[in-house]
């Protein structure tokens, strides 16, 4: 799973959605892997609006990340090529292979096995 | 199994029939599907090729992620109820595909531009479940407002009315069927037998409007809809009453 991907997931059982603390869901005894990918500069700047800015810093500090900017970039920052390489590695050449999330909210663990995350619920939360 | 076997009237009991019926075969018969899956559907790509570049959504049930790669400039978040397809699905970067079921996606409401999904509504073994599965659909898209015209959702499925199709199936025949997936040469998990194997899948056949009615039923607004080569198919979005 990539971290990317990780921005736009939350739990999967039904009453946490309304709860703040079911997102972003947290990294438990992760395991990442590096795939190189070709670097699109406008595809990151592209998506990079659309992230949750405080979601992503709470990822990146859980899988150790260096520090991203406290604020999500914008205007000229945007066009800074080694803040687009930073992100393009975080965000899409950073792989989780195997690890947990966990919600804030309920305390349901979700693995991640072979790089696949499931999000399948036990019957007790369905 | 019966070709005629209906689906059960309790909810749990439909839950395990799906199960039964439609995830442990797609489980079982992932990769020769998959192989058979890679030519997209024209309004299909129609819609994603027409999306704006940034834009960001679900491909619900995307089994081999053939959807993937049509548009280059979004990014799609896509799911599959079958761990083997996602498997499969992986393979298209940069998009990473997880497991995860339609009827409880692990999404915020209100988050996406767009939705699409293609022959998967149809699995789904009562009218309570598909409506609920487009509801489901529908919570993740962007609700309209004045300066954004709110999240679409393509979603596809098979038609009852395909009378020239292999299947045959028209109007006033029954609309759920199971529907054989035959498995040649099955040799890939120790068995020895090269005899191929048939599976079963259920499948819910649309009726003309029935899936219109069903995006109604699920609090969505139907923007256009058609027919398209043995299916129905509609795009709609969050009403905003």
């Amino acid at each position: 799973m990539k971290v990317v991907t990780a921005n736009f997931m939350t739990c999967a059982v039904k009453g946490c959605k309304a709860s703040p603390a079911s997102f972003p869901l947290h990294f438990h005894d992760a395991e990442l892997e590096l795939q190189e990918l070709d670097f699109q500069a406008e595809f990151i700047q592209n998506i990079v609006p659309r992230l949750d800015w405080n979601g992503l810093q709470v990822t990146a500090n859980e899988l150790g990340f260096p520090k991203i900017p406290d604020t999500k970039p914008d205007g000229d920052a945007l066009n800074d090529e080694q803040t687009l390489r930073d992100l393009h590695r975080l965000l899409l050449e950073t792989q989780v292979m195997e690890g947990k999330l966990k919600c804030g909210n309920c305390g349901h663990e979700y693995m991640i096995k072979e790089g696949i995350a499931n999000f399948l619920l036990p019957s007790h939360l369905v | 199994m019966a070709d005629n076997d209906a689906p059960p009237a309790d909810e749990r009991a439909q839950e395990a029939y799906e199960e039964q019926n439609v995830h442990e075969v797609y489980q079982q018969i992932a990769e020769h599907f998959s192989s058979t899956r890679y030519k997209p559907w024209p309004i299909v790509e129609r819609f994603l090729k027409e999306l704006s570049p940034g834009s960001i959504g679900l491909d619900v049930g995307c089994g081999n992620g053939k959807y993937l790669t049509v548009n280059k400039d979004i990014f799609i978040i896509a799911s599959d109820r079958s761990e083997n397809l996602v498997r499969i699905a992986v393979n298209h970067q940069p998009h990473s595909p997880i497991v995860a079921d339609i009827l409880h996606l692990p999404h915020l409401d209100a988050s996406f531009d767009f939705a699409i999904s293609i022959a998967v509504v149809h699995h789904l073994s009562s009218p309570d479940r598909r409506i609920q599965a487009i509801v489901e659909i529908l919570r993740t898209l962007k609700p309209a407002s004045e300066n954004h015209p709110g999240g679409k959702a393509l979603i596809y499925v098979w038609a009852l009315e395909q009378k020239n199709s292999r299947r045959g199936w028209d109007k006033g025949d029954n609309q759920d069927v199971m529907v054989p997936w035959v498995l040649k040469n099955s040799s890939s998990k120790g068995g020895s037998s090269d005899a191929p194997k048939t599976f079963h899948r259920y499948y819910h056949l649309y009726e003309e409007f029935e899936l219109e009615r069903d995006i109604r039923q699920a609090g969505g607004r139907v923007l256009e809809s058609g027919y398209e080569k043995d299916n129905w198919w509609a795009i709609a979005t969050p009403s905003n009453e």
